[in-house]
């Protein structure tokens, strides 16, 4: 369906633009001779609107491949099938760089690349489907940091991934705007789904699971994007994330704790529902600042206006990993709570009467859900300390949905 | 040897066309499709031996970009009766019709830069109707000509290093979209290295010995060139009378600002290591790493002020592997020269 989908956007960007070529110009790449020369040589030659079909087989390539030219698809025989191996990689920081607007990758697998594995850069439509990214040995500390690695581009589509043994983040998409990312698979890698510094982002039907975090959206200072906002996460199932972190040091997703099912850090605006989190060792949902030092005056390192409800949530907190355990479990005891919120507010008023309406933190569960606010900024304030609070009587309200992403490469009718 | 070929190729072009053998081809240089010959562009009297053709100027430039050890030619050349337009921070805006020219070769021995030289590839950078365009041309064995390569090359190369090491490398001959990766500006391709800055010393010409700046205002290749006195000089890198600090910006300038600044392709780091960047966290100093991934090596900074052991960018540059090392293309070697001056640099901050 979304095959058909793809061929009928390079139809109507064919059409429009009136390009001499056919919109169904199809470059098969040879297998004679140097595949990886013949591979680049299509990906550099291909006029705009072109498929460029992928034959089905393994192939080792030593240096990174580019695609620069707008409009392309590049369509493989199926992610089992059709396999790029980065193994004996020696240039290039990734396996596949797309630097031009609106491409379509799908039905190939990139494995093993010394770097991230497929990267878009200040693009606009770029569309990822079926396609697999793997380090092959598992998790490892040497892996490349991304798996599918979309940034500061706009009009994301991740659809049907499978990612497997990245040290940062299996689907990692960072400074972007207008993001969809579904019905996709991440296990074993640090963080499976990272949106970060982002805006408009539904994630949804995913599977994050085997992961140290499964799923992370985050906004960090000093960066030309930041103040995410605007993101959804429903209907995914983030459960038995059970890998020690491997992220070097350094990174912010080194001090994700394993066993973490949701991790909410700044950003504002965010609706999470209909999700299954269950059997994370550190915590289901945690809503935290960010914890670091910085020096950048336009950021917020908050999280707020989070909207939580119509969530399920399995065991979880019971053997807690780095700041879970250091820092929450002392307050809270064990099992960590399903919902735990550090309490970081932005002043005294905000401490003792609670945040802006906008900035509130609203929870609407079924009964039995268990909640801790950690109150740190008021256990900052008084000197006897605050204590946790864990009834949710200051979380109650509702507010209205956030609007659903939509992407144009979508747009078929 | 190669100067016997020399003499072989001079002689063959003047029997081909002695009318046109020195002239550019501008009409070449124009099309759309690249030339299959570098011969085509005519921009070589005496390709082999790297003298140009009429119109056609030799520059150097004070801190060049690190390409393992490569010696490099590079020339420009501005259709007759056009101009450059002079610009104090960015590079030169060159006519429709212009190109910059740059030769990597490598003397077998680095100790003597003049001999025996096997000239590896010719990279064009064309300004054309749509915008600038990027080829490379692969020298033959016979180094009477480069053809087109299209998808890039490794190539093996040998050579004696400056300490009389005997070094084998795979050489990278960027395709394209590689060159792109460094040469762009606001997502266009984009000349990187003819700033005033970094032309702003003295060139020996065939004939004598001039300011290049100067020498290309002359030829009238540049208008719009102020006085001397008001264009900045980057330090050359191995001038230790000029303050570290300015040596060291110079080198992170040319060697990594084309794609770490807020217009190029490393904007996403949010490290920006222009020349001119004043914010210190943007430069390095005590700025966390976004997505290194294991390009971190573990450590928390990017330059940990008085410990450049401990500083991500010198981990990184220290670094031949792929996933890790900075720049991400252009060398396969560490540039150890360079790697002390940034590690002096680190060191020596409080």
């Amino acid at each position: 369906m979304r095959q058909i989908a793809g061929l009928w956007i390079v139809t109507l960007i064919a059409t429009v633009f009136s390009f001499s070529v056919t919109a169904q110009t199809i470059v098969e790449v040879s297998i004679d001779g140097d595949f990886q020369e013949n591979l680049q040589e299509a990906l550099i030659l291909a006029e705009p609107g072109s498929i460029i079909q992928l034959p089905a087989g393994r192939f080792d390539l030593k240096t990174a491949l580019s695609l620069d030219v707008p409009n392309i698809t590049v369509r493989g025989a199926g992610m089992e099938q059709t396999v790029l191996s980065f193994a004996g990689q020696v240039a290039g920081s990734e396996g596949l760089l797309v630097t031009s607007d609106g491409v379509w990758l799908e039905g190939f697998a990139v494995e093993d690349t010394p770097g991230d594995g497929i990267k878009a850069k200040g693009v606009d439509q770029i569309s990822f489907k079926d396609i697999r990214v793997e380090w092959t040995r598992g998790p490892h500390a040497e892996n490349g940091a991304y798996g599918l690695y979309p940034v500061e581009s706009k009009n994301v589509l991740i659809d049907g991934a499978l990612v497997k043994g990245a040290s940062d983040a299996g689907i990692y998409v960072g400074q972007s705007q207008h993001i969809i990312v579904r019905n996709s698979r991440a296990e074993y890698n640090v963080a499976g789904i990272e949106i970060e510094n982002s805006y408009y982002a539904d994630v949804f039907d995913n599977v994050a699971t085997y992961n140290t975090g499964g799923i992370l959206v985050f906004d960090l200072p000093n960066l030309p994007q930041m103040g995410g906002h605007s993101v959804r996460v429903f209907n995914n199932r983030s459960v038995n994330n059970d890998t020690a972190n491997f992220a070097p040091e350094g990174n912010i997703v080194a001090t994700v704790p394993k066993g973490t099912g949701l991790l909410i850090m700044a950003n504002h605006n965010i609706e999470i529902f209909g999700n299954e989190f269950s059997d994370n060792a550190s915590v289901n949902l945690l809503l935290a600042a960010y914890p670091r030092e910085y020096n950048d005056e336009n950021y917020n390192p908050l999280p707020r206006g989070i909207y939580i409800h119509g969530n399920r949530y399995g065991r979880a907190g019971w053997e807690p990993d780095m700041a879970v355990a250091e820092l929450i479990a002392p307050a809270t005891g064990l099992p960590i709570p399903d919902i735990v919120w550090d309490g970081a507010v932005d002043g005294i008023w905000s401490a003792f009467f609670g945040p802006d309406e906008e900035d509130r933190i609203i929870v609407k569960e079924t009964d039995g859900t268990t909640f801790a606010n950690l109150q740190f900024v008021k256990d900052l304030i008084l000197p006897w300390g605050a204590d946790v609070k864990t009834d949710l009587s200051d979380h109650e309200g509702r507010r209205a949905p956030i609007e659903p992403v939509r992407l144009p490469q979508e747009e078929t009718e | 040897m190669f100067r016997v070929l020399t003499a072989i190729a001079l002689l063959s072009s003047c029997f081909t066309g002695a009318a046109f053998a020195f002239q550019v081809n501008d009409s070449a240089l124009l099309e759309k499709r690249p030339q299959r010959l570098l011969s085509a562009y005519g921009l070589f009297a005496d390709a082999p031996a790297q003298n140009p053709s009429q119109g056609v100027l030799p520059y150097d430039l004070t801190v060049p970009l690190f390409t393992d050890y490569a010696e490099k030619y590079r020339f420009v050349y501005v259709p007759e009766g056009r101009s450059a337009s002079y610009h104090g921070q960015e590079a030169f805006e060159f006519p429709v019709g212009s190109v910059l020219v740059k030769t990597f070769a490598y003397p077998a021995d680095l100790r003597q830069p003049n001999a025996d030289i096997r000239l590896v590839e010719t990279r064009l950078l064309i300004h054309q109707e749509d915008g600038w365009n990027a080829w490379t041309y692969v020298w033959n064995d016979e180094q009477t000509d480069a053809s087109l390569k299209v998808a890039g090359k490794v190539l093996p190369i040998e050579f004696v290093d400056k300490e009389g090491r005997q070094q084998s490398i795979d050489y990278i001959v960027p395709n394209k979209n590689q060159c792109k990766g460094c040469h762009t500006f606001d997502r266009a391709l984009t000349p990187i290295g003819p700033k005033a800055r970094n032309l702003n010393k003295d060139f020996h010409y065939a004939d004598q010995s001039a300011n290049q700046l100067m020498m290309w205002s002359e030829k009238g290749l540049l208008t719009g060139v102020p006085s001397l006195g008001q264009i900045d000089v980057l330090p050359a890198m191995e001038d230790t009378a000029a303050p570290i600090d300015k040596r060291a910006r110079a080198y992170l300038d040319i060697n990594c600002a084309h794609c770490h600044r807020r217009e190029g392709p490393g904007s996403t780091s949010g490290l920006f290591l222009t020349y001119g960047e004043q914010n210190p966290t943007a430069w390095g100093l005590k700025k966390r790493p976004v997505a290194a991934g294991r390009g971190s090596g573990g450590l928390t900074y990017d330059i940990a002020p008085g410990d450049a052991e401990s500083s991500i960018l010198y981990y990184r540059m220290d670094s031949r592997d792929p996933g890790i090392m900075m720049p991400e293309v252009g060398r396969t070697m560490v540039h150890a020269e360079g790697l002390d001056l940034i590690r002096d640099w680190i060191n020596q901050m409080k």
